[in-house]
């Protein structure tokens, strides 16, 4: 139920700003996307989306995180073994 | 698919189950609490690849399983009149009702249609003016905000012939009642990603403080799981209990504030019940005195049984991470996600159906 997924946003319509949508590429799959609690939301971006809703823009730097992290580990642990 | 596969890397979750055995010294019980964590760590069989020392209990995040007997039943009344257009979403089609379940109704004849966002409850309203349409609103935090907008939008529309079936809880009542119950075993919480991309996460600091535990906001891919349980298991090795954001990528601490505004507009907190688990003080939705006419409660009032049909389902205490879905007699045998007797065997992200679709793979 709370499943959602990333999408990258390849276009954005709408001045109204209840109703602004977009279309989200899913993996080659194309979809339209309520986008109006991610306001600051641009072309490109990559967006959470769950039940036809955007809920947050991916941050790319706070992604690359989890395998930063592991390569910390690896080189702290290493000199341990 | 980016942002996916990466996560997915069986590599890197050997790295990182390597540095959880190593840091490992005692055994440590965690729960994960969204249902859809729940699904990856049962598909991934994430709990092979830790130490025998570390359980995992999974826990209450799966709207479809603690949605209350009482309002699965009104749903039934409310989709078998002869002038109503039930929209739900798919899974809540064949969760056990005190009689009947939706899936039932359907087959009876009544118009019972699965939807994908509750704005498309709108445009079916639009298309059928002669009838009411009525939307089974359920979910977590994650879902208020697109149940909110379509409920904001039916009043700014003003939509006469809408309403909605309100089943919305949300998550921190639920970790403390958890925690208050004399029964617990959960040392350590995953927090649940994409509620928490809504609320943020400060709620839980008090939470963390107040009975000294780690809770870490976890993503639901692989590799988010198992850093979500690396990060926890250091903080209870080195007698640490704080907030920590696994899932940086789509949470911030304060959440995201536009959704938050439009759940504030249109729902206040109130009391609600869990299936199996009961009443939780302050811990779900309903609708504000502003929106009451599209209370689907009220605009068909309706008495039901709310009784459980089956005895035998211990889904309650699955839910709470008490027992474990193969403690259940009826796990497998007379409780199959084809003919399921609780909601935790309907929902995939229930711990039941999670358990019987990967069963080939539990060890
Ligand atoms: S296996 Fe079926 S009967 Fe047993 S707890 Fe799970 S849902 Fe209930």
């Amino acid at each position: 139920m709370c499943l959602a997924i990333p999408g990258r946003v390849t276009t954005i319509s709408g001045n109204d700003p209840l109703m602004k949508t977009g279309l989200v590429n899913f993996g080659g799959i194309l979809k339209e996307v309520n986008l109006v609690y991610v306001p600051e939301v641009k072309v490109d971006d990559y967006v959470i989306v769950h039940v036809g809703f955007a809920i947050s823009i991916l941050d790319e730097k706070e992604a690359q995180k989890v395998f930063d992290t592991l390569n910390e580990l690896e080189n702290y642990e290493d000199p341990l073994q | 698919m980016k942002f996916v596969d990466e996560y997915r890397n069986s590599k890197e979750a050997m790295q990182l189950a390597d540095v959880i055995h190593r840091q490992t010294t005692r055994p440590w019980t965690l729960m994960e609490i969204c249902g859809g964590q729940t699904h990856s760590i049962a598909k991934y069989s994430l709990q092979d690849l830790l130490p025998e020392k570390i359980s995992l209990l999974h826990g209450p995040g799966c709207p479809v399983c603690v949605t209350p007997v009482t309002l699965i039943d009104k749903a039934v009344y409310i989709a078998a009149l002869p002038n109503v257009i039930f929209c739900s979403f798919g899974d809540m089609l064949r969760v056990p009702g005190s009689k009947e379940d939706l899936f039932t109704v359907k087959s009876k004849g009544g118009d019972i249609r699965v939807v994908y966002s509750p704005m498309d409850v709108h445009k079916i309203a639009q298309d059928n003016p002669e009838k009411e349409v009525v939307f089974f609103a359920i979910g977590f935090e994650t879902t208020a905000p697109a149940n909110a907008m379509a409920i904001y939008q039916a009043k700014l529309e003003d939509i006469k012939n809408i309403s909605f079936l309100i089943s919305q809880v949300i998550v921190p009542p639920a970790i403390r009642s958890i925690l208050e119950s004399p029964d617990n075993r959960v040392q350590g919480f995953l927090a649940a990603g994409h509620v928490c991309t809504i609320m943020g996460y400060q709620e839980y600091e008090p939470i963390s403080e107040k009975y000294q535990i780690p809770i870490v906001v976890t993503g639901f891919e692989p590799l988010d799981i198992l850093q979500g349980i690396y990060l926890c298991i250091k903080q209870l090795e080195e007698g640490r209990a704080e907030v920590e954001n696994q899932y940086s990528r789509s949470v911030r601490k304060e959440g995201n504030l536009p959704a938050q505004k439009n759940i504030q507009e249109v729902f206040q907190i109130v009391p609600r019940q869990w299936r199996g688990i009961g009443e939780i003080a302050q811990s779900g939705l309903g609708l504000r005195e502003a929106y009451s006419r599209f209370d689907a409660e009220k605009k068909f009032p309706c008495e039901v049984d709310g009784q459980e049909r089956f005895a035998e389902c211990i889904s309650g205490l699955v839910l709470q991470g008490i027992k474990k879905p193969h403690d259940c007699e009826a796990f497998g045998k007379s409780c199959t996600p084809e003919s399921p007797l609780g909601a935790t065997m309907v929902s995939t992200e229930g711990a039941c159906a999670a358990y019987y679709r990967y069963q080939s793979v539990q060890s």
